[in-house]
């Protein structure tokens, strides 16, 4: 394993282009990003339904050193608004997550999810087009049937090549609440989808049928004191997953000792420090992402100021605590005035699992180095994306005296939050997605 | 690629060849049906073209159009399998493979299985030369394919090829077996592991003990449940393949560990084979070590493997040793038994009462007497309809054991209890199951002791109950026949036509439309007919508007003859009441009068067509 720590802060160089939508409405906020397995690909969801995939540029000897570029692949419209008649509830067309299938044929797959419904979309590549039919030439007039004397088999002839994104399945139809996680499992025969109050077990190629595997709702909703906020499979083993609760909590299932996972294998929670309780304790706590690292030993999970690394092994406090913008907690009060506090930032682990990174205010995202302890905020924006720079570490200071290069907590721009990002499987490239840019940022090539 | 086609269609033109001609252009129909219309032609295509252009140009074309929906490449994959003729015959067997070589490799399983099904079956007509040549080097291709679909597809290849080869190629399949019960990816071991049993049972003896045995331990070790489990399907078939004593060291060890698994999905698994499995290993080893573990699937944690075991309860008995197999179940299967009739679960118990009637044939009288019985009867309480159903449903087997007799003692006292239980849908649903319980105990106990009950739900005083017995009625009459009709239920249903109560007198009709048919026209008109057309003086308007409807639904069942001396007149009377509703349903009646008579349930919409015409002041005086 590389030890990327030596040169912290990261010097992550920003491709010469930012992927952005030139009218900015809200359709085009960013909604989700994801790597696929292998890095070669990257999708985006949006508020207007919409996916978009990229595809990184393969390598060519006269420019090494323009690899990395992504360029578009495929854009497709994956969801559209829809009405529930029966609720009398809109269902937004707002793509909330993107998970990439692995890849088994020469086509690419994933699954999107909007509020109600996840979609298995089929990306595929096609080359060739069928040409020559019986009853029309060439120019596409149909021809007088007393002229047909002989057969013709439509040949295949080479063509420029098209992208086409087919929906394959639709699984609809078994949410009541509000899907907030999608996850595929090791076993590539299933997923699960979780919403507010349930996690529902699929099988990739069965659309009419699903399982209700964690149902939370009590019996009589104003007892209701917690929500799952975000679910995950084990990256290896088949039968666990985690999931999230809005109390601060993670709970992991074993799928093996029945079929229905109400009961949990273990639970981890960490104590409530009384000295520091306060009124926004409860918000602060709720666990906005859960995430399994590559190798499956740990979880990560992100709450409002801090990201935490939790050993599966070890229930009762996280292993390791990092403070993503700490300076926020003086602020919570107008911060819950403008509802900001009820903001879902996602958290993601590098190739390796030693390096973390999580979203704040501002176009600010921030890296953990979990073997140096050294951490890093870093910010996405077009002024200081000129290429061949190496981004600069930028730091905020709370009250008195205010340095040269660093910004005042109070001139945070709130309305600027980097919610989504990603970090390749493999190498040190990473998507950041602010509001509707989409920023790749790639560790300088030595 | 336009030439003249040869001399069968040649000679006489364009006529013959324009439907082909469409057809052919329909391939790449942008509607799928007619694309799917011109590949389930595909034959009518070849034969056309003839068996050369077919090789030449028509399989190229269908190798590369595998960007097609679902269905269509379906169709194309089961076409292709019975192409052989159509491309010249066995000899050119061979250029059936490319097509199917892609549409093995789709990502659509369905469409995967229906290719290799083809293959296999287009194998078989290869010669064994072709067989090397061509088709075992497609089957090592798809097991080194990049992606796991080829991959898949090859683990149900290898067992046709593997017979017809020569041994030095045996020993590469063998090998590529091998390698595919060890791939990285899930699903590739999942297909090995579905195909392990069929592939070990064309493999020679030595060969299974040496090969076959270490890929299934190693599956049926695997870290993915989803592998496990399947490994148990392939346990069946080599257990079957191995003498008796090589059982106990080369098969029963993963047996055991898959019984007690950690996952559940693996035990259920074991437990849905569990026959299969018993009759596998034979009766010592059943004995040994079947019973103890079948015990403690019946005692799992996980009510999903508890009901599957449930399920086998029957069949397990019955296949165990006769020699001792009554102490058997009454020491070590009737106690787990006993358990799951209270069972916390009901999907458990409802399986459990779909077959534990059937132990009583294996247990004899007396044991069925003193230990079954009484978990019938529990049973037949049980709070969940299906586990009472599915008692109900299975009564003739313990009848034919210990007789009528016996049988209405005991357990007629409970299905009493339960026709006349104080919530309604309790008694809806005892007569639900009326003509099966008619059909199980024969006409002449059911006079004797179920027929006042079903008289009795006629007058129940919710019309729900009273709908479901006239449903009820015309069901028995179609078992027992008209005569019966006859002489027990139709004076009974017109003795309600006197009585004080309207909506009892009402009933009588209703009982009357749904029986009329069922009982012919002879019964209808002699004793029937009267009857209604008494009626049409009722006092109550909603008792003469339902004759007029009566008459309309019996109409068909009556001679024209009738219809215009005895029918027609009523409703002409009834058609100047002074009743609005009265009126309308007599106009109807004589409008409609010879529409074909077509009996419908009673249901929902005749009820509230009831409850808008129905008009309280109007009620009975007496």
């Amino acid at each position: 394993m590389k030890c990327f720590s030596r040169y912290l802060p990261y010097l992550f160089r920003p491709p010469s282009t930012i992927l952005s939508s030139t009218c900015h409405t809200e359709a085009d906020i960013i909604s989700t990003v994801e790597f696929n397995s292998s890095g070669e690909l990257l999708a985006t969801g949006d508020k207007g339904g919409r996916v978009v995939v990229f595809q990184r540029e393969q390598e060519s000897k006269s420019q090494p050193q323009r690899r990395g570029e992504y360029n578009v692949y495929s854009t497709f419209q994956s969801h559209e608004p829809e009405f529930d008649y029966l609720k009398s509830l809109e269902i937004e067309e707002k793509i909330n997550k993107i998970k990439w299938l692995p890849q088994q044929n020469a086509a690419y797959f994933l699954l999107s999810t909007n509020d109600k419904t996840v979609k298995l979309w089929k990306i595929s590549e096609r080359d060739k087009r069928p040409e020559g039919y019986n009853l029309k030439d060439e120019d596409g007039r149909i021809r007088d049937p007393s002229t047909i004397t002989s057969l013709r088999v439509p040949v295949l002839q080479p063509m420029d090549l098209m992208v086409e994104a087919t929906a394959r399945r639709v699984f609809s139809n078994a949410h009541t609440y509000h899907i907030n996680s999608i996850s595929v499992n090791s076993d590539l025969q299933t997923y699960i989808s979780t919403d507010d109050l349930r996690v529902n077990l699929w099988n990739l190629e069965i659309t009419d049928r699903s399982f209700n595997i964690v149902d939370i709702k009590p019996a009589n909703m104003e007892e209701l004191t917690e929500v799952i906020t975000s679910a995950e499979f084990h990256p290896q083993h088949c039968h666990t997953f985690a999931y999230s609760s809005s109390k601060g909590s993670i709970r992991l299932c074993d799928m093996r000792q029945a079929a229905l996972c109400d009961k949990h294998c273990k639970y981890f929670e960490e104590p409530e420090d009384p000295s520091t309780r306060s009124f926004f304790s409860e918000i602060i706590s709720s666990i906005s992402d859960v995430k399994f690292s590559h190798n499956g030993r740990y979880l990560m999970t992100r709450d409002y100021l801090t990201v935490k690394v939790w050993d599966l092994q070890m229930e009762n406090k996280p292993l390791e605590t990092y403070q993503v913008h700490d300076y926020l907690r003086g602020k919570l009060c107008s911060l819950y005035e403008n509802d900001c506090i009820f903001d879902k930032f996602e958290c993601v682990w590098n190739g390796s699992d030693s390096v973390i990174m999580t979203g704040s205010y501002n176009n600010f995202f921030r890296m953990f180095d979990r073997n140096t302890k050294r951490d890093v905020t870093l910010e996405a924006s077009r002024e200081n994306s000129k290429p061949r720079a190496i981004l600069k570490p930028r730091k905020v200071c709370v009250g008195g005296k205010r340095r040269k290069d660093e910004i005042s907590v109070d001139s945070l721009d709130f309305s600027k939050k980097i919610l989504h990002t990603t970090w390749h499987p493999q190498e040190n490239i990473i998507a950041v997605a602010a509001t509707n840019n989409l920023y790749i940022f790639q560790d300088k090539v030595n | 690629p336009c030439c003249a086609i040869g001399p069968p269609g040649g000679a006489d033109g364009d006529d013959s060849l324009y439907p082909i001609a469409v057809l052919i252009d329909e391939l790449r129909n942008e509607d799928v049906q007619l694309r799917l219309n011109s590949i389930k032609k595909l034959s009518t295509i070849a034969l056309a073209l003839g068996v050369e252009r077919t090789r030449t140009e028509l399989l190229p074309f269908l190798t590369d159009t595998i960007y097609d929906e679902d269905e269509v490449l379906l169709a194309l994959a089961e076409q292709l399998g019975n192409f052989t003729m159509l491309v010249g015959g066995p000899e050119y067997v061979h250029c059936l493979l490319p097509p199917l070589e892609s549409l093995a490799t789709v990502e659509e399983t369905v469409v995967r299985d229906k290719a290799v099904e083809s293959l296999r079956k287009i194998s078989q007509e290869h010669s064994p030369v072709d067989l090397e040549v061509h088709f075992e080097p497609l089957v090592k291709r798809l097991a080194s394919g990049d992606w796991f679909t080829s991959r898949t597809s090859a683990c149900g290849l290898f067992s046709v090829c593997y017979p017809r080869v020569s041994s030095t190629v045996k020993a590469e399949i063998r090998q590529h077996f091998r390698t595919l019960c060890s791939d990285d990816t899930p699903m590739v071991r999942r297909a090995a592991a579905s195909k392990l049993g069929e592939f070990a049972k064309v493999l020679e003896l030595d060969y299974v003990k040496s090969d076959i045995i270490s890929l299934f331990t190693a599956l049926a070790s695997d870290e993915q449940d989803s592998v496990r489990l399947l490994a148990v399907e392939a346990c069946v078939s080599i257990a079957t393949l191995l003498p008796q004593e090589d059982l106990e060291t080369l098969v029963m060890p993963t047996l055991r560990q898959a019984a007690e698994d950690k996952s559940w999905r693996v035990r259920y698994m074991v437990a849905d084979k569990f026959s299969e499995l018993q009759k596998a290993v034979g009766p010592e080893i059943t004995k040994n070590d079947l019973v103890p573990a079948f015990q403690n699937l019946l005692k799992d944690c996980e009510a999903e493997v508890r009901a599957a075991a449930a399920n086998k309860v029957k069949e397990f008995c019955e296949n165990l040793p006769e020699d001792n197999r009554e102490q058997i179940i009454m020491t070590h299967i009737l106690p787990c038994v006993k358990e799951l009739v209270s069972d916390t679960n009901q999907h458990v118990k409802s399986a459990l009462a779909s077959v534990i009637m059937g132990l009583s044939t294996i247990l004899g009288k007396d044991n069925t007497i003193e230990h079954l019985l009484p978990l019938f009867l529990a049973q037949l309480k049980d709070e969940c309809p299906e586990v009472r159903l599915n008692i109900i449903s299975n009564l003739d087997c313990v009848n034919e054991v210990i007789g009528i007799r016996q049988l209405s003692q005991s357990l007629l006292p409970a299905i009493v209890e339960l026709a006349e239980d104080a919530k309604w849908r309790v008694r809806l649903a005892i007569i639900e199951y009326m003509p099966l319980l008619a059909g199980q105990l024969g006409v002449e106990f059911f006079d004797e002791k179920l027929n006042t009950l079903c008289m009795a739900w006629l007058i129940d005083h919710v019309y729900a109950i009273r709908e479901a017995a006239t449903c009820n009625l015309m069901k028995l009459v179609e078992k027992f026949g008209a005569d019966w009709a006859q002489n027990t239920i139709v004076p009974k249903v017109l003795g309600m036509a006197n009585d004080p109560n309207y909506l009892h007198r009402m009933t009588t009709l209703f009982c009357i439309n749904a029986l009329s048919d069922v009982c012919g026209r002879d019964i209808t008109t002699k004793q029937m007919l009267p009857v209604v057309l008494k009626m049409s003086e009722d006092q109550v308007a909603n008792v003469r508007f339902n004759v007029a409807k009566s008459l309309q639904k019996i109409g068909p069942v009556l001679e024209k003859i009738t219809l215009q001396n005895q029918v027609k007149p009523v409703l002409d009377k009834l058609a100047t009441d002074k009743d609005m509703d009265v009126k309308y349903f007599a106009h109807e009646a004589l409008s409609g009068e010879c529409l074909p008579y077509e009996y419908k349930k009673l249901q929902w919409s005749s009820m509230l067509c009831v409850l808008v015409y129905a008009r309280p002041q109007l009620l009975d005086s007496s």
